[in-house]
């Protein structure tokens, strides 16, 4: 259930990318990060709304040690033409849930604190639940994110850990 | 491999060939009598098995559809998805973890032993641990279970090391790497564990039984049985004396097959054999099948489970090795001042990083639950299986749901007896307390998954009135007809299942060709 990695480049072009905020929207149907490091581009929906997308996401499932791509790979399955209209109107409630409680909008927010609060107030949503419930496989399952966590996936053809630390616990 | 003309009728039809249905029909294959096996999912060896969560799930898993009602967290969770149960040949031995256990005396008569208790309905077994230890004995010779026999124990993973020294940092004392049917060293053509993990998603080494790969070959080697794979019976049919005389089944093709039949066996699992003998009603039996004492479906049991993970400051990396590596049993007493009838027995249990996201706290997001998985590689783990109670209300039911062949689906309600949550509280705190006392610095009591431990819903009994079959599994209403899988289970007990079903149909194989010896079926 690997999300589809089509979209995903890291092209120079993106050097452009403005340096503001987390996520640089380029006007150029791309998003990036603002090292320039990786891009995700999108057909279906609006950068802006891919960014917040990202954003919700990573505040769903926050990793401070996971990467914005993989945030990116997870939602990227969104960015199609039979799920726009789902998204346009899910980020603009998310957005006016933001302007309920104060805010400019949902990617205005400075505090992660301040935005779980936000979604809490849409957790009963069927985008919210789409959303999290996706993010369970799209997250964590890409097997570039395992490392992160620690997990080596499957041992089978190194042979398993009979020799290779299945009991090499150190420290009981 | 046999091959037998539809129209044969003198065929013994398994339906379903895991731990029941696989053994059975090997056992009755070797005994000379042939066996027709059909088998609703496909076929698959430990070449084609997958060491990753959620592709695995894909390939083995019962994914056709079910509905659930009742207060179990399950239906708000996972609403299609009640049990974690194999469609395959090998049913659910591809994906058991190998905990190979007998039961204790004092469970067969759960209703003698802990008296009656409101809201539920317990009964003894029409059998006991002195009927069953003689069967038992072949059931841990075939599975090659360790620590029995003259065979040794499986050594201890990380994962069992923490659970080793929290449990008997707490004064426990049944505390061991199992008895388990994954070789400990080569056994009966079948090598040792690799300690590779993955147990769950069907053994790349073989080296967990399953029958899939063993009772089911030599099933066929033997020439007197067909297994017929991706056949999914529709419905028992009878005649108008009332005897079972074939089933039909819609084969791989989707197309309405019969198979007559001399004896029907019934082995899908603890859903799916109820769901059949409703399925079959007929004006003759216009309450399904072997209804007559209306228990079919009813006493849904699946264990009172529930895990505790914890983390540490240091690494544990619990999924290296075997996925059950060890239990600790001093609670699977019956000792009714703990606030609960029956035990429970703590095992240790890992998920990969994947299943460990949808499982731990299913519906959780936010740093409670992140910082969790955060500490993924610092975890340790465990698994809780307990006696529930047997209640009338838990019960699988048709649904208004159809399957992809038209076929009301099984809807599986349930919701926890008062002891079922007293006894989980318990092992929650007795789970937790194993691994703050050797310095978890965080721990977790996570909801019990979807059910693999189903059991209860054709139940055996003494009375004709009080359950769906005899003490051999024969169904009280017609003597072809048997029931062969968990489903006949009285009650639970705190064991995992396996090993019992596999007993009772080594015991049904000789019971069903002495019988039909005699003519008597």
């Amino acid at each position: 259930m690997t999300k589809d990695m089509r979209g995903l480049t890291r092209r120079a072009l993106l050097s452009r990318a403005m340096a503001a905020g987390a996520l640089a929207v380029t006007g150029a149907g791309f998003i990036a990060a603002p090292d320039a490091a990786w891009a995700v581009e999108v057909t279906a929906i609006k950068p802006e709304e891919m960014a917040a997308l990202m954003q919700m996401a990573r505040d769903i499932y926050p990793h401070d040690k996971v990467g914005d791509e993989y945030y990116a790979v997870a939602v990227k399955g969104y960015d199609s033409d039979d799920k726009k209209a789902m998204v346009a109107e899910g980020i603009a409630a998310l957005h006016a849930a933001a302007q309920a409680q104060g805010h400019a909008d949902y990617l205005a927010i400075g505090w992660e604190e301040d935005r779980v609060k936000v979604l809490q107030s849409m957790e009963a949503t069927a985008f919210f639940q789409t959303v999290r419930a996706g993010l369970v496989t799209g997250l964590y399952n890409q097997k570039a994110v395992w490392p992160i966590f620690g997990y080596e996936g499957e041992s089978y053809s190194k042979g398993g850990y009979i020799n290779r630390g299945f009991d090499d616990i150190n420290w009981l | 491999m046999a091959t037998f003309d539809k129209n044969d009728d003198s065929v013994v039809v398994i339906i379903g060939t895991g731990a029941g249905g696989g053994v059975l029909a090997n056992e009755l294959a070797q005994k000379g009598v042939k066996v027709v096996a059909l088998e609703a999912g496909g076929r698959y060896l430990p070449e084609d098995f997958i060491n990753d969560e959620w592709e695995s799930f894909g390939q083995l898993a019962w994914l056709d559809a079910r509905t659930t009602s009742g207060d179990w967290r399950v239906h708000k969770d996972f609403a299609g998805l009640p049990a974690w149960i194999v469609k395959a040949v090998g049913g659910t031995t591809t994906h058991w973890a190998g905990a190979s256990i007998r039961f204790q005396d004092h469970e067969w008569k759960a209703l003698t032993n802990y008296g009656a208790v409101a809201g539920a309905n317990l009964h003894d077994w029409p059998i006991d641990g002195a009927e069953m230890a003689p069967w038992y004995d072949k059931a841990e010779a075939k599975l090659g279970v360790t620590r029995t026999g003259d065979r040794a124990g499986l050594p201890g993973n990380n994962n069992y090391k923490v659970f080793e020294k929290g449990a008997k940092a707490l004064g426990y004392k049944e505390v061991h790497t199992g008895r388990m049917a994954i070789n400990s060293s080569e056994y009966d053509d079948r090598m040792a564990c690799q300690q590779t993990g993955f147990c769950f998603q069907g053994c790349k080494w073989g080296a967990k039984w399953s029958s899939a790969y063993t009772d089911i070959p030599r099933g066929e080697a033997t020439g007197n049985l067909e297994v017929r794979d991706r056949a999914h019976v529709a419905r028992i049919l009878h005649s108008e004396a009332g005897k079972v005389t074939g089933v039909e089944y819609f084969d791989k093709d989707g197309n309405l097959q019969m198979q007559k039949a001399r004896i029907v066996c019934v082995a899908g699992n603890s859903y799916e054999s109820p769901r059949l003998l409703l399925n079959s009603a007929s004006s003759m039996f216009p309450d399904g099948m072997a209804n007559s004492s209306g228990m079919v479906g009813k006493n849904y049991m699946r264990h009172t489970t529930g895990s505790v993970y914890a983390v540490f400051d240091k690494p544990v990396k619990m999924w290296r090795g075997t996925t059950m590596a060890g239990i600790m049993q001093d609670e699977s007493r019956h000792d009714p001042s703990r606030g609960f009838v029956g035990g429970y027995e703590l095992e240790t249990l890992s998920l990969g990083l994947p299943f460990m996201a949808a499982f731990l706290y299913p519906g959780g997001w936010g740093r409670s639950f992140t910082t969790a998985l955060d500490s993924y590689e610092n975890m340790a783990g465990l698994w809780i299986v307990g006696e529930d109670m047997p209640q009338e209300t838990n019960r699988v039911t048709l649904s208004d749901a159809k399957d992809q062949h038209g076929l009301p689906v099984a809807n599986v309600n349930f919701t926890d007896h008062p002891n079922d949550v007293a006894m989980r509280n318990h092992a929650y705190a007795r789970g937790i307390a194993m691994y703050e006392a050797v310095g978890a610095t965080r721990a977790f009591p996570t909801p019990p998954y979807p059910s693999t431990h189903n059991l209860g819903t054709n139940r055996m009994s003494a009375d004709a009135k009080d359950g769906v079959v005899n003490k051999h599994g024969q169904s009280h209403d017609i003597a072809n007809l048997f029931v062969s899988d968990g489903s006949q289970f009285t009650t639970g007990a705190s064991e995992n299942p396996t090993l019992t079903i596999v007993a009772l149909a080594i015991r049904q194989a000789d019971h069903i060709a002495r019988e039909m010896s005699a003519q008597n079926i």
